[in-house]
């Protein structure tokens, strides 16, 4: 629905990337597209009445970054061999990829109502057969990073360019799996993945840091041989900054950003609940989220997109 | 007075060849390294298990296309199906513990659900070494029937690994296949037998009883048949070697075949949820009905020690089989 030129895009970040006037007008723009992100997981939210539209709401300005900055693909072929691909291990995040896949034309707008419903394409938890541009099927966390490592070897011995992104949460880095995946993807010195940890601090039973706490990350992963970044994940221009260097770092290793984000990012009453891994949102609030994400982006100096 | 003889554990992968029995060295490795000739997208993965598994034969064929994972079997299960989504299709191999037990939701969710193109080939199936319940794999079939989407393979011999190999290259789906690895016997060569996907196959007829075997079970078989000639028992053996999807059709036209007849059922595994309970629970839908047993491995955690006698002690060798025959028939 957007219409944008997604491979003329990239060519001319890539033209563009070290002039630092230059990224005033795309920072505007992905700053639009987090706001229709934000809006389109609300209208799915409200469809279901519930879902997990904390972490979807405090992502959409990393999905934003990815999808309108970062990645190359064709919406009208998401099975495009020359895309970079874009693996969610963290299925529960499905409500946000799907926002962000609507956003960039790959799913159809007209789905975003079946959110969740029977025989829908866009289920609850994300699975790769039911999804177009849905790499993989996550939900069992651990899973993504490994998998990445598959796909990263196997563009290479492609001959392939392209990218691997795996988007994995806070939580997950709890899962073994993962840290045999990061001990290996420096091993194979996979200059062609991107990891992007969500950090938003909370988990099922409560606070990351508490659950199983796991400090240091940027250190962590430098000792394993990454070249490693921590940002504001709520922050565009940062996350620009930080997705460039990713991509441009010419050096024979895995990257990974790790973006600190806030649950329920522009819905003030939502960021200021108590934080659950399931916020509640009662049936009258969801109207009442949309008009503060509208609010938002009108503070910005943005106009209410009333379409979605 | 001497002391009893005490036979030694030896080497983690004991030889199951009998002394003196033909055998052909590595089958699978060479198979795979000839299969990859011409078939481009084969690569071959392992988890520090290259050498026990006689992938390195595969590896030293084709160099650029193996991949040393490391000793994790998680991310060997995961990159393996990355490999797959790009277009290739891996070999993965370790043992089948570590594929069975500790790698399962890999298996499960990266690769089966997806339905991905990956073989999944495993050495130490059942009781095939003595070094005790770390590596003895008596479940793995049980685990893996549960598994939808995946095939399973329990080939008996050399020469049924290199065909077996050969076909699965041409087949496109997950696959577990148990694998004999080192210097593996050569038997069904002496019978009119081709290896088929999902089928199973007659090796010889008899009118007293039917076993039905998969994998090295297959031989003891073979070799029970022959043993009990002497005692004109008449034995038929049905080998199986695809335990998912199984062929039904085949087995319930042999236990349906001549009223009476002891159907046995024999197994490197378990006597839960393997062959002997997929054939038992087939005959019942089938409206088959047999005397039936199974010859197999106890629900237990089983003893350290030297193979022969684990198999003589659970009742998986040709002796134990034979002499447990004859009393059934007896009783």
């Amino acid at each position: 629905m957007t219409g944008l030129p997604h491979e003329g895009r990239i060519a001319e970040r890539k033209l563009n990337v070290s002039a630092s006037a230059a990224v005033n007008m795309p920072v505007r723009q992905l700053a639009e597209h987090a706001y229709h992100i934000r809006k389109h997981a609300l209208r799915m939210g409200a469809v279901q009445g519930q879902g997990y539209i904390g972490q979807a709401l405090g992502v959409a300005d990393v999905l934003a970054v990815s999808y309108f900055r970062a990645l190359r693909y064709r919406p009208e072929e998401p099975q495009w061999e020359g895309r970079d691909r874009f693996l969610l291990s963290i299925g529960h995040y499905a409500i946000a990829l799907y926002a962000a896949l609507i956003e960039a034309g790959i799913v159809p707008f007209e789905e975003r109502e079946t959110y969740g419903s029977d025989d829908s394409r866009l289920p609850m938890s994300g699975m790769a057969s039911y999804t177009p541009g849905m790499e993989i099927s996550g939900g069992s966390l651990g899973q993504g990073l490994g998998i990445a490592v598959g796909m990263a070897l196997g563009l290479k011995r492609k001959g392939s360019d392209r990218f691997v992104y795996n988007l994995l949460s806070d939580g997950e880095l709890g899962e073994g799996s993962t840290w045999e995946a990061a001990m290996s993807a420096p091993h194979w010195k996979l200059d062609n993945l991107i990891a992007i940890v969500d950090f938003n601090n909370q988990q099922a039973d409560g606070p990351s840091m508490d659950v199983l706490g796991h400090p240091d990350l940027v250190a962590k992963f430098e000792a394993f041989g990454w070249h490693a970044q921590r940002v504001d994940g709520n922050d565009i221009e940062a996350l620009v900054a930080a997705f460039d260097a990713a991509r441009e770092l010419r050096e024979p290793r895995p990257r990974i950003i790790i973006c600190d984000t806030l649950m329920g990012r522009g819905v003030p009453f939502l960021e200021s609940r108590e934080k659950t891994h399931f916020i509640r949102v009662d049936e009258d609030e969801w109207d009442k989220a949309i008009a503060d994400v509208d609010a938002g982006w009108v503070a910005r100096g943005g106009a209410v997109n009333s379409a979605i | 007075m001497n002391a009893p003889v005490r036979l030694k554990t030896s080497a983690m992968i004991a030889s199951i060849a009998a002394e003196g029995q033909r055998t052909i060295s590595a089958p699978f490795g060479h198979a795979l390294a000839k299969a990859a000739e011409s078939r481009p997208r084969i690569v071959g993965m392992t988890a520090d298990l290259g050498k026990y598994t006689d992938l390195h034969i595969f590896q030293a064929a084709h160099p650029d296309r193996f991949y040393q994972m490391g000793m994790a079997e998680q991310l060997l299960m995961m990159s393996a199906a990355g490999m797959a989504r790009e277009g290739f299709q891996p070999w993965v191999t370790t043992y089948a513990v570590f594929a069975a037990r500790r790698a399962y939701d890999f298996l499960c969710l990266a690769i089966a659900e997806e339905d991905l193109d990956v073989k999944v080939v495993c050495a130490l199936p059942g009781l095939t070494t003595g070094y005790g319940p770390s590596h003895q794999a008596t479940e793995d079939l049980a685990i893996f029937r549960g598994m939808p989407n995946l095939t399973i393979i329990d080939p008996c011999d050399a020469i049924e690994i290199e065909q077996a190999t050969t076909a699965l290259a041409d087949h496109r789906g997950p696959v577990y296949m148990r694998l004999l690895r080192g210097k593996v016997p050569a038997v069904l060569d002496e019978y009119d037998y081709k290896f088929e996907l999902g089928k199973a196959k007659l090796l010889r007829d008899g009118n007293d009883v039917l076993i039905v075997s998969s994998g090295l079970m297959t031989m003891r078989a073979l070799e029970t048949a022959d043993a009990l000639r002497a005692d004109k028992v008449d034995v038929a053996v049905l080998h199986v070697p695809t335990i998912k999807p199984l062929d039904e059709a085949t087995i319930l036209v042999a236990a349906g075949a001549k009223p009476g007849r002891l159907v046995v059922v024999a197994e490197n595994h378990s006597v839960i949820g393997g062959l002997g309970e997929a054939v038992a629970g087939a005959m019942m839908r089938g409206g088959v009905h047999a005397p039936f047993r199974q010859v197999g491995l106890p629900d237990a955690f089983l003893d350290a020690g030297a193979l022969p006698t684990l198999h003589d002690r659970y009742g998986i060798s040709t002796k134990a089989m034979t002499d447990n025959i004859k009393a059934w028939l007896a009783a």
